[in-house]
């Protein structure tokens, strides 16, 4: 018998292009993809990016250390805190300055409650991308809990500029601890909701397990890093690779999936908040008395040299490399970005798949656009 | 390997090289034409396994072009840094490691649209954050006469 009925797929003869953004809510900024289409299948993504290239290399070069960390803020500004960390190790590097445990400690603390509320942020913006506006509330509503101490001890919420080279800008305020103690119970008490409202969702796994795939060999080639790249078994977690601050005293894992999807991604996340947690338990009581600096010369400059750091920031691998010439701004200074490095791989992950799953493997991807463009 | 094993490593690949024990890492300079090949061998190498490009910078020497490759091994853990220069600074042109690192391909599109270096058998070579009026801003000649970055 001869087939007559046949499935007719529009768009499937010839690819078609769609632009999503640059003004896209699920595009959390000003990314703008082109994508080609065949059908409702992916079968190209082109990122353009650049909207909100300020230069920040180019400026760093006629500005001071000091000046520096306060552009360091305005890349991934969810990470801020870990982003001036990053610069400040440099120069204490390059000087050879040995900082106290207090500012270690502090830093490390600092650090790891700016991971937290990177990622609730995330797993509240994630949800909304797919559907669930709940989840925008509940991630919010416990994000500013953090987002207060920041400002109690910094003055800041998000943009804090709160390390500096040498130590800190500020001692921590008195209620520091006893309210990020609080927090910690707090939050511990109410994690459960989100894996209730989102993990177990069943048209939330449908979406996710199994979509957008990305394979070993190909996170390391594509140089993916931070939850994402853990969630494929790469372990890049530089807190264990290379240990700054505080990071060689504390136990904690490395949180690793062997899958690689969506779901994965996600899930690295979660599981990174708790260890977070276990982190900041660690130390929250051994904050030793001292300073709060070291006191350095009042213009800072780096010996002739190179000099490369790696942290661990929200999202992954932020690199500083600094080329000093002796002067009192670098000759040259790179920022290896986590966000930039991540998005080479969006075409090659959401090839195949159907469009609106390209909302879902880019969300999982957790872009800040300001640290893509700098 | 430790620092100078990855040195003598290297040499004995490339005599030509000039392996020098930085600070961090071991350093090592390469002439343009050799870079590829060098890269290619320290992927693959079962000694080495360099399999992960962590950081790829260019730089603006004022007669030349330099770019930086931060290299890393995650079954052996150890790194190394390459180097190379352009021959000119008028056209300056390298070849691309996109083939040997899959990431490469962003890292070098950033270093071509900032320094305006050419890549050699780059797959997508475009500007990236600026359109093609612009000029290259990390250069050192570069003016910007509105923008308060200028000296």
């Amino acid at each position: 018998m001869e087939e007559i009925i046949k499935e007719v797929v529009i768009g499937e003869q010839e690819e078609y292009l769609i632009n999503i953004g640059p003004q896209h809510p699920s595009t959390h900024g000003v990314l703008r993809l082109v994508v080609s289409l065949k059908g409702e299948i992916v079968k190209n993504v082109q990122p353009h990016i650049g909207y909100i290239h300020r230069g920040i290399e180019k400026m760093c070069e006629s500005i001071t250390y000091p000046q520096i960390i306060h552009l360091t803020d305005r890349m991934d500004y969810l990470s801020a805190c870990i982003n001036n960390e990053a610069v400040c190790l440099t120069v204490e590097k390059a000087l050879e300055v040995e900082i106290p445990d207090r500012i270690k400690i502090i830093r490390t603390i600092m650090a790891e409650l700016t991971r937290i509320q990177s990622h609730q942020l995330f797993w509240a913006s994630y949800g909304m991308d797919l559907g669930g506006q709940t989840c925008y509330f509940y991630g919010l509503r416990d994000r500013e809990k953090i987002l207060d101490i920041f400002e109690e001890t910094t003055g800041g919420r998000m943009i804090v500029s709160y390390n500096c080279p040498g130590g800190l800008m500020y001692d921590i305020h008195p209620n520091f601890q006893k309210r990020v103690k609080e927090f910690i119970k707090y939050f511990r008490s109410v994690l459960w909701e989100y894996d209730a409202i989102l993990t177990g969702n069943v048209i939330f796994r449908e979406r996710t397990i199994g979509i957008g795939k990305l394979s070993l060999v190909d996170a390391i080639s594509y140089g993916i890093t931070g939850p994402s790249g853990r969630a494929s078994g790469f372990s890049c977690d530089i807190r264990k690779q290379e240990p700054y601050s505080a990071y060689d005293r504390v136990k904690f894992n490395e949180v690793m999936f062997k899958e690689g999807d969506t779901y994965h991604r996600y899930l690295a996340r979660i599981e990174e908040m708790r260890e977070s947690m276990n982190i900041i338990d660690q130390l929250i009581d051994n904050i030793p008395e001292g300073q709060y600096f070291v006191k350095m010369k009042p213009v800072i400059r780096l010996p002739e040299g190179e000099y490369f750091q790696r942290v661990e920031t929200a999202r992954g691998e932020l690199d500083v490399f600094i080329i000093s010439d002796g002067n009192k701004n670098p000759y040259r200074l790179k920022f290896r970005s986590p966000n930039f490095v991540n998005l080479g791989v969006l075409n090659h992950i959401t090839k195949d798949f159907k469009i609106a799953d390209l909302i879902a493997i880019a969300g999982s991807l957790d872009f800040v656009i300001p640290d893509i463009d700098r | 390997m430790d620092k100078t094993q990855l040195g003598e490593f290297v040499k004995s690949l490339k005599p030509d090289a000039i392996v020098t024990d930085g600070k961090q890492y071991t350093e090592v300079t390469v002439a343009d034409t050799e870079l590829h090949s060098l890269a290619k061998k320290l992927r693959e190498s079962e000694e080495t396994w360099f399999d992960f490009l962590v950081c790829l910078t260019g730089v603006d020497y004022g007669k030349d072009f330099g770019v930086i490759y931060h290299l890393k091994s995650t079954r052996y853990e150890h790194m190394i840094v390459l180097k190379t220069r352009t021959s000119e600074r008028e056209k300056p042109v390298l070849n691309s490691v996109c083939d040997i690192w899959k990431g490469a391909e962003f890292h070098e599109r950033e270093v071509y649209d900032l320094l305006g270096v050419k890549f050699n058998h780059h797959p997508d070579l475009r500007r990236l954050f600026l359109d093609s009026s612009w000029g290259f801003p990390l250069r050192k000649d570069y003016v910007d006469d509105i923008n308060i970055v200028s000296k």
